[in-house]
């Protein structure tokens, strides 16, 4: 689960890391109490979105010339005019695709006297099965360039779980960044307050960049990025109400709701699978044999009739599917309730466009006797092969 | 012969008491008679489990205690994901051999912690979110579906579940069978890679082709070509036909299993399958074509 970025400096701020002071914006009529809850004589008004690349970023509706997605403002004045331009405007950036993201609220913040700028992040190195520091003296740039060109600058840091960040691998890393003085000593007790959080709060990803020196040598989070793992969200309540739907996919929220694994895609052949790899593999053979797939939808194992029915009326009422797959191998799931659930689906919502089903494994002729016998205009396959033939064929001619 | 499991294993069952935990045991006993041999359950200890057949299991307080009454080498894990982390502890602090964690949905931070105590143990854990372990006609481990097997000469490895059974399906329809198949599971942080089942495969001389399945995140599929080709050159070689699923996959976006996503640029198919091809394996475009893609290898 993702959060916006200054959800993530308030849950850091609470472990006492060095953020700069800073006011959200949800609503226009708040854009003055957040200027002027701030000093000055610099805000930073930035977009909150759950993508990167902000600053770079253009709005769709303002043109070229506009400024990005992340304004620094020198008077009052302008933070505010910063603030009305950017509201509800739709942000472009590299990592948002060709839609954008309509920008529903933003951060001002105080600005910061910039001397240096690092880069940190904090993940679970799954080579080592061990969370591990990645940091760069090469920071507020894109650091997927910065391994690529130059990956010396890059160290990553192993943590072993049981000792925790030691003050020898605080040490380790702010020697990495080249931290000096002041900035050394609050640097290595941020590494630890970020080990802290990352683990406490079951983060996957923790990523400031850029971490920067300011002029007076003192260290400061200025960006942050933290996504947390959707399996420990069970112990994480006050996470949980972070979650910003508006920034998802509806009909993902409603896949959601039961529980089922499915992400939103662009082609448009609707695939019910069971299973991740398989519906995976459901999706390749699609685009193997010229077509593109709507979506990734994995029942899971243990897909009752109800689960079934939901997945297939998410499927239908994306407007761009032409023809939908179905394939199940049975294993735990039994291809008879796969059946039924389908054949519910489609007496409640109706059948529009192709139907493919496969089906294979265990109870394998009761669910075809319930296709069969259903009467519905539904195409049956062999294989996996011959499935995504018939429905490519189906829906291209 | 097969590798890991035989109709000789023992097997305790964690969380057996549970539904899931249950419905798998009965379909355990009923595959060739797999020998499970009790559950455990902290509260239930002294009790016993009766399946809807009529079967019937001890069940004990501990693993510890259920090993000792029984001599079992293996334990299967159907514990919740708040509870599986401890249930894997449980089994490395009680010396179980080969440890077989189910369960999908547990906390990567959890696994951390379990791989650093694992890997100063000298138990062996498959898993978590993975189906099990499977030797035909003798031994299943698991919720894999018996029917599909056939015993034969095909070593099976894969990161998902229904491609396991993909790849089984098709080697027996192709009349090869299997010696044993391994699902290593879907999460990024998991007791056993595919190199370590490659290791055993390689050194099975009952396994004299593999089929390994990958799919999108992480490096394992790259490791274990390199570790193929390290192999070849020290003359050691089994034919291999490999897959990967997710050449289609948007990248940063989660494909059901938590370990499935192009993180970083990292982690695409593309990369993948160059590495696999170039270590010898034979990786086939279609999931469908697993079994024909190793019958045209192994007549060369």
């Amino acid at each position: 689960m993702n959060i916006h970025e200054h959800q993530a400096k308030e849950i850091l701020k609470g472990y006492g890391a060095p953020v700069a002071k800073g006011a959200a914006v949800t609503d226009l009529s708040q854009a003055e109490a957040a200027v002027d809850s701030l000093p000055g004589p610099v805000w930073v008004v930035k977009s909150q979105i759950h993508a990167g690349g902000r600053g770079k970023g253009k709005f769709k509706e303002l043109g070229q010339d506009a400024k990005g997605g992340v304004r620094v403002s020198f008077s009052r004045d302008e933070a505010l005019e910063n603030i009305r331009e950017m509201f509800g405007k739709t942000l472009v950036t590299a990592q948002t695709g060709e839609g954008g993201k309509q920008v529903q609220r933003l951060y001002v913040e105080d600005g910061a006297d910039i001397d240096r700028e690092l880069y940190l992040s904090i993940l679970v190195d799954r080579a080592v099965g061990k969370t591990a520091f990645v940091v760069s003296t090469e920071g507020g740039m894109d650091i997927e360039t910065v391994a690529h060109d130059t990956p010396e600058k890059i160290t990553t840091q192993p943590i072993d779980a049981s000792n925790g960040c030691t003050e020898a691998d605080a040490a380790k890393l702010a020697d990495a960044l080249k931290l000096e003085g002041s900035a050394r000593e609050q640097g290595m007790k941020l590494f630890q307050t970020l080990y802290k959080a990352f683990v406490e709060k079951d983060m996957s990803l923790l990523e400031i960049n850029p971490l920067i020196v300011t002029k007076k040598n003192e260290v400061q989070v200025l960006d942050a990025k933290v996504s947390f793992d959707g399996n420990a969200l069970f112990r994480h309540d006050d996470i949980a109400a972070y979650r910003d739907e508006s920034e998802e996919d509806a009909k993902e929220i409603e896949a959601s709701k039961y529980d089922l694994a499915y992400v939103a895609l662009d082609g448009d052949i609707g695939c019910m699978v069971n299973g991740a790899g398989l519906a995976m593999a459901t999706m390749d053979i699609i685009k193997l044999y010229g077509a593109e797939p709507a979506n990734f939808l994995d029942v899971g194992g243990g897909a009752t009739k109800e689960k079934v029915t939901a997945a297939f009326k998410i499927i239908t009422s994306d407007p761009n599917v032409k023809g939908i797959l179905v394939n199940i191998f049975g294993g735990i799931m039994r291809c008879d309730v796969i059946a039924e659930g389908v054949v519910a689906a489609v007496k409640e919502v109706g059948l529009k466009v192709p139907l493919v089903v496969r089906l294979e494994g265990t109870k394998v002729e009761e669910g075809k006797k319930i296709i069969n016998e259903s009467g519905l205009n539904v195409i049956a396959a062999d294989d996996l092969d011959d499935a995504a033939q018939k429905i490519v064929k189906a829906v291209k001619g | 012969m097969s590798i890991l499991i035989d109709k000789n294993t023992k097997i305790i069952v964690q969380g057996l008491t549970g539904k899931t935990g249950t419905f798998h045991t009965e379909q355990a006993l009923a595959y060739h008679g797999t020998k499970m041999v009790a559950g455990t359950h902290p509260k239930k200890g002294g009790e016993k489990w009766t399946g809807s057949n009529g079967e019937s299991l001890p069940i004990f307080a501990s693993v510890a205690e259920a090993k000792e009454a029984t001599g079992a080498t293996a334990s299967v894990i159907y514990v919740p994901p708040a509870g599986a982390a401890a249930a894997i502890e449980e089994a490395i602090d009680a010396e179980i051999d080969l440890i077989t964690c189910i369960t999908e949905g547990v906390p990567v931070q959890d696994m951390v912690r379990v791989k650093e105590k694992l890997d100063a143990s000298k138990s062996r854990l498959v898993g978590p979110n993975c189906p099990g372990l499977m030797t035909p006609d003798e031994c299943k481990i698991g919720i894999m579906p018996g029917s599909i097997f056939k015993k034969g000469s095909v070593g099976v490895l894969s990161r998902s579940g229904t491609l396991t059974y993909e790849a089984v399906f098709q080697t027996t329809n192709a009349g090869l069978g299997q010696t044993t198949a391994v699902g290593i599971g879907g999460d990024p942080v998991k007791g056993t890679e595919f190199i370590d089942i490659l290791e055993m495969f390689l050194a099975d001389p009952a396994t004299e082709s593999i089929i390994m399945i990958g799919e999108i995140g992480g490096s394992a599929e790259e490791d274990a070509a390199q570790f193929l080709k390290d192999e070849a050159k020290a003359g050691r070689s089994k034919p291999v036909v490999g897959f990967i699923a997710g050449r289609t996959a948007p990248p940063g976006r989660t494909m059901g299993h938590a370990g499935a996503v192009i993180s970083g640029g990292k982690g695409g198919a593309e990369d993948k399958i160059e590495a696999m091809e170039s270590a010898g394996i034979s990786v086939s475009p279609s999931p469908a074509k697993l079994g024909e893609t190793l019958v045209a290898k192994l007549k060369g």
